[in-house]
């Protein structure tokens, strides 16, 4: 058995050894195949064969076959990856499995994904990261439908290089016709999809052929061996980094005035000091000053690293922007063409609004009904209302802003995105953009766009909901008025919202029914966001009794900018004050749906900030609440 | 393309393949992840937490954080859960790392704990998961913190091989294996309601080896118990365990002798096993690693309580 660890060298010369292996590169692999196709054994047989397997695990391993192993007295690898009893018996679904092993020239990352129900979901999230996919198929059984399915969503994630191993050739008498015929059944069925290329390989993970060197049961066969086929494969990010230059901007770095620095991980092509670059989407231009990094400013950096560069000029870039080639810069759209994976037990709701993550980008979109779905075993298109578990289909997107991207072929950090439910915030589906529909394309980005930011950055503020909430006669009105006074003082633009001048005017349609309630709550929130995109400071100072619809407009609102302020005056305090005499008039059942009389109040679980009006003065609260504000007041970037 | 007499193989390659010379390592790429990890979550979380346990991990991620924010100090604190019970090496290195990174340490010891005088000789299992477990979940609601980093490697155990990075956490710090969200490309769903939390593991795509050629390559202070020394031991269940202070109660008879030591984990003096080596520099200690034939955790204690012992302990909140 050929080792992959030099022995000889790590003994004699570590030093040199160390040299080799520093300059090693990473190859990101995913296997498809069920355990009956031998991907355990194989992948047993990796790690084994590269030495990553120490004496305890072998020793364990080795009483395992005996005990439970399907290979006789001999070592059956596949007990070395398949996942625990443990977890089988409690029912976890054993997704993705990350593996490790090195040869001389490469360090491997193998994700495996067990064959059964969740079986598109687990192999999208293993294939998203991967340069190549090993397909495995069982020499007496052929290309079957798992196989089919298997090429399809490797070539839908697309990747590249695809190695077709077909296994167990031990069991066919190493029998070439067997082979070739199985091959040309595969190149017939690859070129149907539109999979380019592959490289066939007869191997035996069991008897350990042509995995780490030719074979002698198969001389007829003159290609490489399974690893050193691994070990020669072109990296993705090898050819990203010839594409046009591509960061999206993840982190702003600023420890002080003098620096502004600009953060993330390189998603196509190369830079250097001087290069010219545009930020989009506003469209501005500037060149690139720096590279910063940790041991002294670099000369260039490529794709697939995590960088910091400044400008030369000082532009408006923060998290989400891209920072592109000048003279090539991606495209900015809002409607486009999508293949989805759906991945959540919740069906896909076309028309509901769900965070879109998309490189550093979060907006909110709505998926529009599927064009169709694809069945995944024979690829054919089928007419669909929605998306379930682990379908896939083409749907239009619409996002509520402009998304910079690139088409998923042409880049995966621009042109992959997720979806995240809003109310669970589970991750629900992976997409694809295939391109931007033409009427979304037509928009004109104006190189300085009168944004939220915008506003606020004129008022040298950031945006904050204050939310009052709390019973008749606890205090709200009162303490708002005190901290916008003292807000007022301090120079910032606020405004406050209470009864008086939404009840009778915007919501004067409105009674005191839970419906009208949730509505009138649902007007305030929408004004109150508006006037946040404004720029302002929004007090508010209403009952609103019910906790989801207060947690409906902190959803509303960008991360952070919602502070809930709960009035807490028990109610008999409450009553007892009854400074306009509404108590009195409940309790005599001339007031219907009267809040902690007759209609129940929620108070909040979690809030920002709870003000005990029996312990603290209007004044003091409102000092406080200042205070709270301005502690968490992160300058506009 | 035409070559040129005088090019060098490397630049030969480079120019036929039109790409530029340089390409990345395999650390180069696993740096660069972790970096993007590390500046994802401070991006995206209200209140990050860094849990520094002194241990080569630790160090590596620490050092990955002084990158990933350079020229700023990583805006976020390092907690330090004190079982009181480390080695005393461990303790020196733990303040001068927090100094020279130019961050915050906040150092917790579970005052329960504290009060029963919970320890390693008394206690068995009660200890980690008081000390520890307890502990850490004290320490996160004291402060509120909503992410914290920690320093764990898919290739330590199998079950840890399906971990994700991003690893959610109910109010009540429960890990729900059920509930845990796909991650692909380098999208991580950090989104989460008040009062959950997620830990998040950098280093998850690193094995022993990374670690490593990372510290010897970017010069990485560690911990000196790493290298061989002559060090007062007591031989104990299989275990080589170092005498460290006098609170350690030496069995009638036991006398400690001394011998050439060093260890491949770090975690509480009485519990973590040494191996005998004369590897006093990093290279005699990866090549002591490479050439060796059980693997890390032998040397822990804990995983020898139960099987799939860290299965159990992760859902209980333990790392």
């Amino acid at each position: 058995m050929t080792s992959y660890r030099p022995d000889a060298l790590i003994a004699s010369d570590i030093s040199a050894y160390l040299q080799l292996h520093q300059n090693k590169s990473l190859l990101r692999f995913i296997t498809c195949g069920s355990v009956d196709d031998g991907k355990s054994t194989l992948i047993g047989r990796l790690l084994y064969d590269s030495k990553m397997i120490f004496e305890d695990q072998l020793a364990s391993l080795e009483s395992d076959s005996k005990r439970l192993g399907t290979q006789g007295q001999e070592i059956d690898f596949a007990l070395l990856v398949d996942g625990l009893a443990a977890e089988r018996e409690q029912g976890i679904t054993i997704d993705v499995a990350y593996r490790f092993f090195a040869t001389e020239k490469r360090k491997f990352i193998v994700a495996d994904t067990p064959g059964h129900e969740q079986y598109t979901r687990n192999m999208a999230t293993g294939a998203s990261t991967a340069d190549l996919a090993v397909i495995l198929i069982d020499a007496r059984k052929g290309v079957l439908t798992q196989t089919r399915r298997h090429s399809y969503l490797c070539h839908l994630l697309g990747i590249r290089h695809i190695v077709l191993a077909v296994n167990k050739m031990d069991l066919i008498g190493y029998d070439r016709a067997t082979y070739d015929a199985i091959v040309a059944d595969y190149r017939a069925f690859a070129e149907s999809i539109g999979i380019a290329g592959f490289a066939p390989i007869p191997i035996s993970g069991f008897r350990g052929d042509n995995i780490t060197g030719p074979s002698a049961n198969t001389p007829w066969y003159e290609g490489p061996a399974l690893l050193e086929h691994l070990e020669a494969v072109e990296i993705d990010a090898d050819a990203d980094a010839v594409r046009p230059f591509r960061l999206p901007v993840q982190w702003v770095n600023r420890p002080n005035l003098d620096f502004r620095g600009f953060a993330g991980m390189i998603a196509a092509g190369t830079i250097r000091p001087g290069d010219k670059v545009r930020i989009l989407p506003s469209g501005q231009t500037t060149e690139v000053a720096r590279i910063v990094a940790f041991g002294g400013d670099k000369a260039e950096a490529v794709a697939g690293e995590s960088v910091t560069i400044t400008l030369a000029d000082e532009v408006d870039c923060s998290r989400g922007d891209v920072i592109a080639a000048a003279d090539a810069p991606p495209q900015v759209a809002d409607q486009f063409q999508a293949t989805i994976v759906w991945m959540d037990q919740a069906e896909m709701l076309p028309g509901r609004a769900y965070w879109l993550k998309l490189g550093t980008q979060t907006v909110s979109a709505t998926v529009q009904p599927p064009r169709h779905a694809v069945c995944v075993n024979t690829m054919a298109e089928l007419s669909v209302k929605t998306l379930g578990l682990n379908d896939i289909g083409v749907a239009e997107v619409y996002t509520d802003r402009g998304v910079v991207f690139e088409p998923y072929a042409d880049g995966k950090d621009l042109g992959g995105f997720i979806l995240i439910d809003k109310a669970t915030n589970a991750t629900v589906a992976a997409g694809m953009l295939n391109f931007a529909l033409r009427r979304a394309q037509n928009v004109h980005w104006q190189a300085v766009e009168i944004n939220r930011e915008a506003h606020a950055r004129q008022k040298h503020q950031a945006p904050r909901l204050l939310w009052f909430t709390g019973l008749s006669g606890s205090g709200k009105s009162t303490i708002a008025n005190l901290v916008e006074k003292r807000l007022h003082a301090l120079g910032k633009h606020s405004f406050l919202l209470d009864g008086d001048n939404i009840r009778h005017g915007l919501n004067r349609d409105l009674g005191f029914t839970d419906a009208d309630r949730i509505e009138n709550i649902r007007r305030v929130g929408e004004v109150a966001r508006l006037m946040t995109d404004a720029g302002l400071i929004v007090l508010t100072a209403f009952i609103s009794p019910f906790r989801a619809e207060r947690e409906l407009v902190r959803k509303l609102l960008p991360e952070g900018e919602f502070f809930e302020i709960f009035v807490d005056t028990p109610l008999e305090v409450a009553e007892a004050r009854d400074v306009k005499g509404l108590y009195k008039k409940a309790r005599a059942g001339q007031i219907a749906n009267f809040t902690g009389i007759s209609s129940p109040y929620e108070a909040p679980q979690d809030p920002e900030i709870r003000v005990d009006t029996t312990r603290e003065t209007p004044e003091a609260a409102a000092e406080r609440i200042v205070e709270a504000i301005m502690g968490t007041w992160s300058p506009v970037i | 393309m035409l070559h040129s007499g005088n090019m060098t193989e490397t630049q030969a390659i480079g120019a036929t393949r039109g790409a530029s010379p340089v390409r990345l390592t395999h650390l180069q790429r696993l740096e660069a992840e972790s970096i993007h990890i590390l500046r994802e979550v401070v991006a995206e979380a209200e209140r990050p937490v860094m849990l520094y346990s002194i241990g080569k991990d630790s160090a590596v991620m620490l050092h990955l954080a002084r990158k990933a924010f350079y020229p700023a100090p990583p805006p976020f604190p390092l907690l330090h859960v004190d079982t009181t019970w480390k080695f005393r090496a461990m303790y020196d290195l733990r303040d001068k790392a927090a100094r020279d990174a130019g961050m915050a340490l906040l150092v917790h010891k579970n005052p329960e704990a504290e009060a029963l005088g919970i320890n390693p000789f008394d206690h068995g299992g009660r200890h980690t998961d008081m000390w520890k477990t307890e502990g850490l979940k004290q320490a996160l609601d004291q402060y509120g913190f909503d992410a914290a980093f920690g320093g764990a490697r898919r290739d330590e155990e199998k079950s840890r091989a399906k971990e994700r990075v991003f690893s959610f956490r109910t109010a009540s710090h429960r890990w729900d294996p059920k509930n845990q969200r796909p991650e692909l490309w380098h999208l991580y769903n950090a989104r989460k309601h008040k009062g959950e939390s997620i830990r998040v593991f950098p280093l998850s795509n690193w094995t022993e080896l990374d670690i490593w050629q990372y510290i010897l390559a970017e010069a990485i202070e560690i911990v000196p118990l790493y290298f061989a020394a002559p060090r007062p031991t007591v031989e104990r269940d299989g275990l080589i365990l170092m005498v460290d202070d006098d609170r350690f109660r030496l069995h009638p008879g036991e006398v400690p002798v001394e011998r050439s030591v060093r260890f491949r984990t770090l975690g509480c003096y009485p519990l973590t096993g040494a191996v005998e080596s004369r590897a006093d520099t990093l290279e005699a200690v990866i090549q002591e690693m490479l050439l060796t034939t059980t693997s890390e955790r032998q040397g822990r204690a804990i995983d020898h309580d139960q099987a799939a012992s860290m299965e159990k302990k992760k859902q209980e909140g333990y790392f």
